[in-house]
This record gives C-alpha cells, structure tokens and sequence, in this order.
C-alpha cells in the first residue's frame, strides 16, 4: 500500500489491509504523522502528536498481530482524539491554559475501550476551550482551519477532529458533542459525524462541558467507519452513573442487514428564515434522492425549535459554571503566581486561565442559577425542555427519522462572528435541540457551495436506534457518494 | 420588546470565584445583558404543569455495591500538583469563612 | 424582665460506616497516610463522575427506620456550589429537594434526680435527614494550609431537627440518643473526637407564652457534648439580656470560641454564600426497592429505650443496671449473648456485668475503660459461671475470684474451679460440722434466740463459718447443720 493509499482509506479498508498482510500498523501510522507534519502547519488540527509513542504502539500492535494475537479487526489504526478525554500518561488540556500541563493520571472508560480494541491514540485534537464555542476560535492554543478553504474555520468545538479527518491526517477520529460540536464542524468539513443517544457512550473520563448534553462520538469519512468506531466505544458502564444500563445491538451489524425504506420527517421548522438558499436546495436534493430511492417523505412539525437556543444556553452554562469550578488552581490547574492569599488564589488562577467565552459562559451559567433568578431561568428552561423533548417523541409517532439541514450556512470566515456571542451561538440552531432531547444525531456531507466549502445534512433519529439511523444515512451514502477532496490535500499542503 | 436585564457583574464574578479586568467587566456585563434579554423568549411560553427534565431518560440510578477498591498512591494523586509538601497539597493560608 | 424560653433546633452530621466512599470505591478510613484514599473521583479530576454507594444509601434508610422517619420513594442529588480548598469539585453533592428521610422522631431522656432513677422522657421530632459528602482536611500553618483528601467523599447523614429543644440539657440528650440508637445499630461510629459526629446549633430565644419565633443564631461545628452544652447555654443567656436590654437579635451565623467561652459573629457575609443549588445531572434520582427497605427495617436491633423498658418489666432489673447495659451496644450485646447461652437468671448476669466486669474494664485500664475488643471474659462463660452458682456448686463469694480470674485470662469457671482446686463444700462433712459447731459455741445467744423461734438469729453464724471455711462453705449446707446442731441443743 502506497502513502497515498494509505491516506485516503476509510479505516475499515485499513483494518482489511493490515489483515491481508499489504500494510503494517507502522507503516501506517509513519504515512499519517508525515501527513501531519507536512499538512498540519497549514491546518493546525493537531495540538501535540508524540510520533515516538505513537510507532511504539503500532510496533506493539504489529507483534501482536504477527503472534496471532490481535486485539480485533481494527487493532493497529490510529485515531485522533480530541483534546478532552482522559488517557493515561497523555496530555488533557481541553485546550484551555488552565489545564495547560496537565498530564492524565488516568484512562477513561472511552480511553479504556480503544486500547482493549487496539487502536493507537493518534494525538491531540484541537477544539474551542472547554469545548465552548463553534469555530475552534476558542482554543487558547491555536486556530484551525478549514482544510477546504483556510481562511474559514473548521466549526466547533471538535473543529480539530473535523478538520484532521478531513485533511487525510487520520482516518477517523473522536469528537464530542454538547450542541453541535461533533456535526457543525462534520459539516464545515465535509466529513461524517455522530452524535450517539445520551447515554450511549460513557462520560467517565470525559471533561464535562454540561453533563447532561454531552456524548462523544465518531468522525469519519465513512459511515461503515463512523457505525464500526461507535461500536468500539458504546457501553453500559458501572463509572457512569448516567449511562444506558442495557447493552444495544452493535451498529455496524445492522448496518450490514436489509435496509427497508423508512419514512423521513421534514420538520417546517428548520427550512425557515435565516438558512442559505444553497444550503436550503442543497438538502432539498438529499430529499429528492431519498425519495428517489423508495423512502417516504413527511412534513412534520416541531413547534417548540425556536426555544432551543436560548434552552440550551441556561442549562448548558449553568452545568458549566458548575464543572467548571473544580479548575481552581489548588490540585492540578494553573496556579498563578500572582495570588496574595488562598481566595486570591481562585480568582487569579481562574481569571488567567480561562479563555474569554469560558467566562463569560461561567458568569451566565452563576446568573441563572442564583438565588431569586433560579426559577425563571434554569427551571423554565428545565421545562421547555421537556416540550422539546415531546415535540420529537410526537413526530417520532409518524416518522422514523427526521432530516435537516446541519448548519444555517457553509463554514463561516474565521474572525466573523468572534465578537458576537448571540450570532455564534446561532450556528448552532439546528444542532442543539437534538441534544437537549438526548436523540442520536447524523451529519453527512451532501455536496460544495459555490465557494466550495462543503455543506452538511443531518438526520435525527429515535433513542438508541443508531443502527437505523446509520442505515437511513448508508442508503444516501451510496446514491450518491461524496466524493470531492479538499484542495490543500490534493495539493499535499503547498 | 424584549426586556434586558441588568447584572451585578462584580457579584456573579465573586460567585464564580473570577478575576476580571476592567475591560472584561464592561464588555461581559454588556454582553451577558444582551443574552439574557435574547433569554427572554422563554417567558412567554406557558410552562404551567409541565415537568422540568434534569435528564434525558427517565431511568433511575445505578447503585454501587460498598466494596473497596485500590486506592491511588499519594504521588499519584499529586501528580499534576502546582505545590505539594508531604503527600499534601500546599496552599497560601486560608482565611476563614471568606 | 420576662422569663424566657430558648428554642433549639440541632443539625447532628454523622458519618457513616462504610467501607468505602459515597461515590467511589477508594476506601474510608482514619488516620491514614495523607491523600492515600483517593482516586480520579475523590481529587475531582476532569472527567471524573459519582456513582452511588448502596451501602451509604442503606445505613442512611437504617437510620430513618430506627427514628420513625418516612423513607421516600425516590430521593436525588444536588449541587451545592461553593469554593474551598477542602473541596475538590468546589461543590458538594447533597440532598436538597428530595432527601433520604423525612420526618422521624428520637426518644430522649434527661438527666432524673439522681443517678438510681430514670429521669422524663420527651420525643424530638426531626425535619429529615439528608446525605451529604463529607470534605478533606486543612491542616494550618503560619503561612500556608496543607490539604489532605482522605475524609473528602466519606458519606455524611445531616439529621435535621425540629426546633423541639428547649435547653442545653435536652440538645445533650438529644446527641446521647442519636449515638446510643446509631452505634447500636451499627451505622455510625458516633466518635466526636474523631469528627465522626458533628454538629450545628440553632438558638433563639422568645418571652414565655410567646409563639411566634425570633431571630436566630446558627453555631457552626459544635464538636463535643461540652461545646454543645456550654455554647448554648452561653447564647440563652447572651441572647436574653440582648431583649431585656431592648436590643435586637440579629439573624446571623456564629462561631462558638472554647477557649474563650464565648460565641462571636461570624460577621454576615451571607449575601456572598448564594449556593446556586440544582439537580446534579451526573447522578440520576434513585428509587430504592421497598422489599428492601423492609428487609432493613427487619435487621434493626430493638430500640434503647424499647429494651430498657423490656429488661425493666420482664426480667425486673432495676433503672441502674439497666441503663448501664442498655445505653452500651456492646455490653447490650454481651448480656443477650450470655442470656443465648443461660437465661434462667438474668439478674444475676446483668449484676455481674454492670458492675463487676464494669470494674475489671475500668481496673485493667489506667485512664477509661479497657475496650470490649480487648476483653477475655466470653458472655458464654460468665453465663456458665452464673449457672454454677444457681446450680449450688459455686458460692458467691468463691464466684467474685474465679470472674476475676476469668476475666483476666480468658478461661472458662470450671476449668479454673478444677485447676486451683475450688470446690464449692468442703469435702469433709466432718470439718464443716466442727466449724458450726465452733461457731454455735461461740454465740450461746442468738443460738438461744433461734431455739425461741426466731430462724433468721442464724445469719449470726455465718460470718464466723465463712471466715474458717476461707469462703468455701455451701451456705445451704452450712444452714441445715446449723439448724440441726441448735436443734440438738
């Protein structure tokens, strides 16, 4: 297999590879950290890649698999992780300052699957700070770009992993997603993104954000790939309390089983003002080619949309502005030097160390939660909640899974919207509302603007049916194949 | 119109236990105002009756056996420490009660 | 001036006996080496999550169920944010809304006129009892505070009274029963040196007759019965002369000084400690089997005071010796254990453990009592001992050495009796009749005085026979001679 072979197969074509004996786990992972180190001055997805480490542990994964002893079918191929899970022995910054030298005690339950699968963790991903933000503008590090055009930004938070997947620097890799932050940047990027069923994936090791929105989820350029990562990390898990105690039916299996046309729910909703015209006939087509392809189409309704963002932002800030306080510069954070006392010592590590959307997100979240504003801020927003939850369980009654556009626009221009909290928190429109209901969300990529720059469609499907909803996106992946590569790749970074 | 409430920004910067510079307090107060006021959307919806969901699904908690498990070496536990003396983390004194 | 009445209510936290933490597997534990019960969870690392511990949960509803508290069908979690070094999430999981007990009532006893007489019994009611975690420890040096996390995350019970007490005394009786009814049913150890009971102490004080409440002060972290008692007698009175002198009572928080004998402000920043309060969305609301709330209910030990009044009434113990052995779990303990093994004397094995093994404990240590852990004396052979007694072939007398004995190595009465050699009569019938014959020799008058009739001029003998039998005689035996010899005449 050559380099370029190398980089442009989905993993599962690697995994295929590595068993044929045409490529070793070395090799592999030598093509993709040259790829980074030639492509990634230019992206800046890749917040550190320790290359010794990583030909370590494919060295390991290639003696294994000589011995017979492979871990599984996967064992060997590198993914990238994003900057917020805990993996023993590796950096875990959320690429925030506060963090900045933090180096994991410990693996988290995601971490823990991984390295019982034998995949080898390829780097850390950049991301907004905390995972708050939708450009990766946020990172206190650096920026990303958008490998498609890198004067726009890759979206967010999982801008990194969106963008390394996209630029060929790893095959797949691991995103999270809070409102959006897996899908808007799958879509900015062109690339296939889940976000599971709440509950799906463990958080245990996962630097929450708001713990009852957050799921780390797969990205690829593949469903097969995306369904195959899914499985790697899905679970019941004792160290979550909030975790589905049921084992499901792997994704990938069903993937593979007859698919039956469904019936797909169009909700008004999300086709209203405010989205672009290329965007709107883009995902128009997507409908065409499912119903070209035998599935039933239905205009449904979810009234209660238009709450979503302003739902999500009092319960996402409040649960922050909670999770956030145990970075506090006494245990293992940032400690300022500047601090005269113990007190002191909170408000000047913390006043260093976060990035400004972070406070300005903890400052939001202390608002609604204090006494005398609790119960007209965090509690109404606790019951829009529920509405919006029923309106999906209501469309749920008619359709099996309902499809939307991901994003309002193709990705935005890096600065654009950096000083305007309401317009960024605004790219996030058709996103969040799949998180508050806690439903498995789909991003895959349908086509380029005029300007290029991919666009995305989402589709949205019933709790802890991932299999199907995979399946429904499987059905469109291969009507009509995405097919279009990045210039800068093609170029290989000049 | 939508109603744009004022914030005591040095009070929510107490609470949150954050330090900022004049620069920050005048554009977060500005800006905090202005999503609040975007907030205001949801009072208007009628929430009479309606349960507020603090979860996703509606199962109830796991509960763990009291079996003890291996705990962390102390240097462990410090690992990531910004000071540490005698498997303790070291801290500038502490006034009470502040 | 009025007369006054105090208004009390308490906030007893306890913490209870588990093996591990409330929401982690690291181990509990007390005087361990610094930060050596800790893991990802108790240090609040990014990424950690709680999980429940059903031992906490269990010993919590074991709790309600011994105080009559109501056990909800389901109780959740909330966050109670505030920052602080001992802290490690710089916010505490708690019950806010939806705790672990409600209601509830505890017996309590005061002080009666003297030691031998039961005092009056009142009924506290509690509000409810919630479960908390409990913090690391700051250690405080000139210049710095070192932390040590090994008590951060052992699972708290916060009993909230209702504002029942009216005294010093009653705040006092209200800690002992808590801690007689907990360490008898093993929930918690109840030990306030080792901080294992704390508790805050809401004081106001109003005119007699008056029904509406004033202001109150709330006491912080009352770590012994004597804080208690003379932190609140203190403010009773601080508090009264505030009135008489027509001045206010501000609601407030106040630290209760022991040195000083005094309690002072601590100064309101309340408007600062606004606890932004919400369901912890990392821990789903629990629902916790009723089968096995029952199951519980089922293991309790009975109720202190409940046996006490048995003891009293069935087996006629007087208030003395039962409120020594009923108020101690483990002589409790001792005494079924030895009734398990002979029960047709209770009197008995009770008096010998009130007192006499009382006083061997107390003997054996210098200062206190030598822990029941580290005593010999298995209840199974004081029971055989007493048996030897009421079976005649021990006197009492000869009984007092072979428990001391006993007590000190541990074997069993008739393994002592054999190898020193005790027997309960002389084996001779001879030399006891010499001695009664002796003794009647020696005392023609009251030998007289029972030949008139009067049986009970016998006792006068015993003394002497006794004395030359070294305390061997039967006195049975020794009574039928007597009478026989006198009789003879």
């Amino acid at each position: 297999m050559d380099t370029e072979g190398i980089l442009e197969a989905s993993a599962i074509e690697l995994g295929k590879a590595l068993h044929k004996g045409k490529v070793s786990s070395v090799e592999i992972c030598t093509a993709l950290a040259d790829q980074v180190e030639a492509i990634d001055p230019e992206v800046g997805a890749f917040l550190t890649l320790d290359r010794e480490k990583v030909l370590e542990a494919a060295a390991a994964s290639d003696a294994r698999r000589e011995k017979g002893k492979k871990l599984s079918p996967i064992d060997g191929i590198p993914v990238g992780i994003k900057d917020v899970m805990a993996i023993e022995g590796e950096p875990l910054t959320c690429a925030s300052r506060i963090l900045e030298k933090f180096n994991s005690p410990y693996t988290g339950t995601v971490g823990n699957k991984l390295l019982s699968a034998g995949l080898i963790p390829f780097g850390r991903l950049n991301m907004d700070e905390f995972a708050m933000g939708s450009s990766t503008e946020n990172s206190a590090v650096k920026k990303t770009r958008n490998p498609w055009n890198t004067e726009h930004a890759p979206g967010g938070s999982s801008g990194g992993s969106a963008a390394a997947v996209a630029a060929r620097e790893c095959p797949w890799s691991l995103g999270s997603d809070t409102g959006g932050s897996i899908r808007q940047p799958a879509a900015f990027c062109g690339v296939v993104g889940l976000k599971p069923t709440y509950g799906r994936v463990s958080r245990f090791g996962l630097a929450a954000f708001a713990s009852s929105l957050d799921q780390i989820g797969p990205m690829g350029r593949s469903i097969d790939d995306v369904a195959t990562l899914l499985d790697v990390i899905s679970g019941p898990d004792p160290l979550d309390s909030t975790s589905w105690p049921e084992k499901l039916e792997a994704a990938s299996v069903q993937l593979h089983m007859p698919d039956e046309p469904r019936k797909l729910g169009i909700p008004e909703e999300y086709f209203g003002e405010g989205i672009q015209p290329e965007v709107r006939s883009a995902v128009e087509e997507v409908i065409e080619v499912y119903r070209t392809v035998g599935y039933k189409i239905k205009k449904i309704s979810l009234p209660h949309t238009g709450l979503a963002v302003p739902t999500y932002y009092i319960i996402a800030t409040a649960e922050a502005s909670s999770n956030l306080a145990r970075y506090d510069g006494i245990r293992y954070t940032h400690r300022s030097p500047k601090a005269v006392d113990g007190i002191d010592l909170y408000y000047q590590s913390r006043g260093e160390g976060f990035g400004q959307e972070v406070k300005r997100r903890i400052i939001l979240g202390s608002y609604v939660l204090s006494s005398g504003y609790y119960d007209a801020y965090y509690k109404r927003a606790q019951q829009v909640r529920t509405l919006i939850r029923n309106d999906f369980l209501k469309a749920f009654g008619e359709v099996d899974a309902i499809l939307t556009p991901t994003t309002p626009s193709p990705a935005f221009q890096i600065g654009e919207k950096v000083d305007d909290p309401i317009s960024m928190y605004l790219a996030d429109i058709f996103t969040i509302s799949v998180n508050l209901a806690g439903l498995p969300g789909l991003s895959m990529p349908c086509g380029l603007s005029e300007s290029g720059l991919p666009i995305g469609f989402q589709l949205i499907g019933q709790p802890f049916a991932e299999g199907n909803l995979l399946q429904t996106g499987k059905a469109y992946e291969i009507a009509q194949p995405f097919k279009h590569r990045p210039a800068l790749v093609t170029n290989n970074g000049k | 119109m939508q109603e744009r409430p004022e914030i005591d920004i040095d009070k929510l910067a107490m609470l949150a236990r954050i330090h900022l510079t004049e620069e920050e307090k005048a554009a977060f107060a500005g800006q905090v105002s202005d999503i609040l006021g975007f907030f205001q959307k949801l009072q208007e919806v009628d929430v009479e009756g309606i349960e507020p969901m603090a979860h996703p699904f509606d199962v109830a908690g796991p509960l763990r056996e009291d079996v003890p498990g291996s705990p962390w070496e102390p240097s462990r536990a410090l690992k990531n420490a910004p000071a540490s003396r005698t498997d303790q983390i070291v801290v500038p004194k502490v006034v009470e009660d502040a | 001036m009025p007369e006054y009445e105090a208004v009390i209510g308490l906030e007893v936290h306890v913490q209870l006996k588990t093996a591990s933490k409330m929401f982690t597997d690291a181990p509990t534990g007390f005087a361990q080496p610094p930060n050596s019960l800790t893991n990802a969870i108790v240090m609040g690392l990014p990424g950690a999550l709680p999980v429940l511990n059903k031992g906490a949960i269990e010993q919590a509803i074991r709790m309600g169920l011994i105080f009559n508290c109501e056990i909800p069908e389901v109780f959740q979690w909330d966050r109670k944010n505030y920052f602080y070094p001992d802290s490690p999430k710089n916010y505490q999981l708690t019950q806010m809304d939806a705790p672990v007990c409600m209601g509830g009532e505890v017996e309590i006893e005061l002080s009666g006129p003297s030691r031998n007489q039961m005092g009056e019994h009142k009924i506290i009611h509690l509000d409810h009892a919630h479960l908390e975690e409990d913090v690391g420890k700051l250690t405080h040096f000139e210049k710095e505070s070192l932390v040590d996390y090994n008590r951060a995350g052992t699972p708290l019970l916060e009993i909230v009274t209702q504002p029942d007490l009216r005294s010093a005394d009653e705040a006092v009786a209200l800690l002992q029963s808590i801690r007689m009814h907990l360490m008898a049913a093993g929930v918690s150890d109840c030990d306030m040196e080792k901080g294992q009971m704390r508790c805050d102490a809401n004081v106001s004080v109003r005119p007699k007759g008056q029904s509406a409440l004033n202001n109150r002060a709330e006491m912080k972290n009352l770590n012994s019965i004597t804080g208690v008692k003379n932190a609140i007698n203190y403010e009773i009175k601080r508090q009264s002369r505030a009135y008489d002198k027509g001045k206010e009572v501000p609601q407030e928080t106040r630290r209760w000084d022991a040195d000083a004998s005094r309690t002072t402000s601590m100064r309101s920043k309340e408007e600062a400690h606004d606890y932004r309060y919400f369901p912890d969305p990392d821990l789903l609301p629990v629902r916790f089997p009723r089968s096995r709330v029952e199951e519980l209910k089922a293991s309790l030990p009975e109720g202190v005071f409940v046996r006490q009044r048995r003891y009293m009434e069935a087996y006629s113990l007087p208030y003395t010796v039962t409120s020594v052995i009923c108020y101690d779990h483990e002589l409790t303990g001792f005494f079924e254990e030895a009734m398990a093994t002979y029960n047709k004397n209770p009197k008995a094995l009770a008096n010998y453990i009130a007192n006499e093994l009382q006083r061997e404990r107390a003997q054996a240590e210098g200062d206190g009592m030598l822990p029941m852990e580290q005593v010999k004396l298995v209840p199974g052979e004081l029971a055989g001992l007493v048996r030897l007694i009421d079976e005649g072939k021990l006197t009492k007398h000869l009984a007092r050495d072979v428990l001391i004995e006993m007590f000190s190595s541990g074997k069993s009465a008739e393994s002592i009796i054999e190898e020193k050699g005790i027997k309960a009569e002389p084996t001779d019938s001879s030399e006891l009749e010499q001695w009664c014959r002796d003794a009647v020799a020696g005392n023609a008058v009251a030998a007289q005085q029972v030949r008139d009739g009067n049986e009970k001029a016998v006792n006068s003998f015993m003394g002497p026979i006794m004395k030359a039998s070294k305390g061997k005689a039967n006195p049975q035996a020794v009574r039928d001679m007597l009478l026989k010899i006198i009789a003879e005449g």
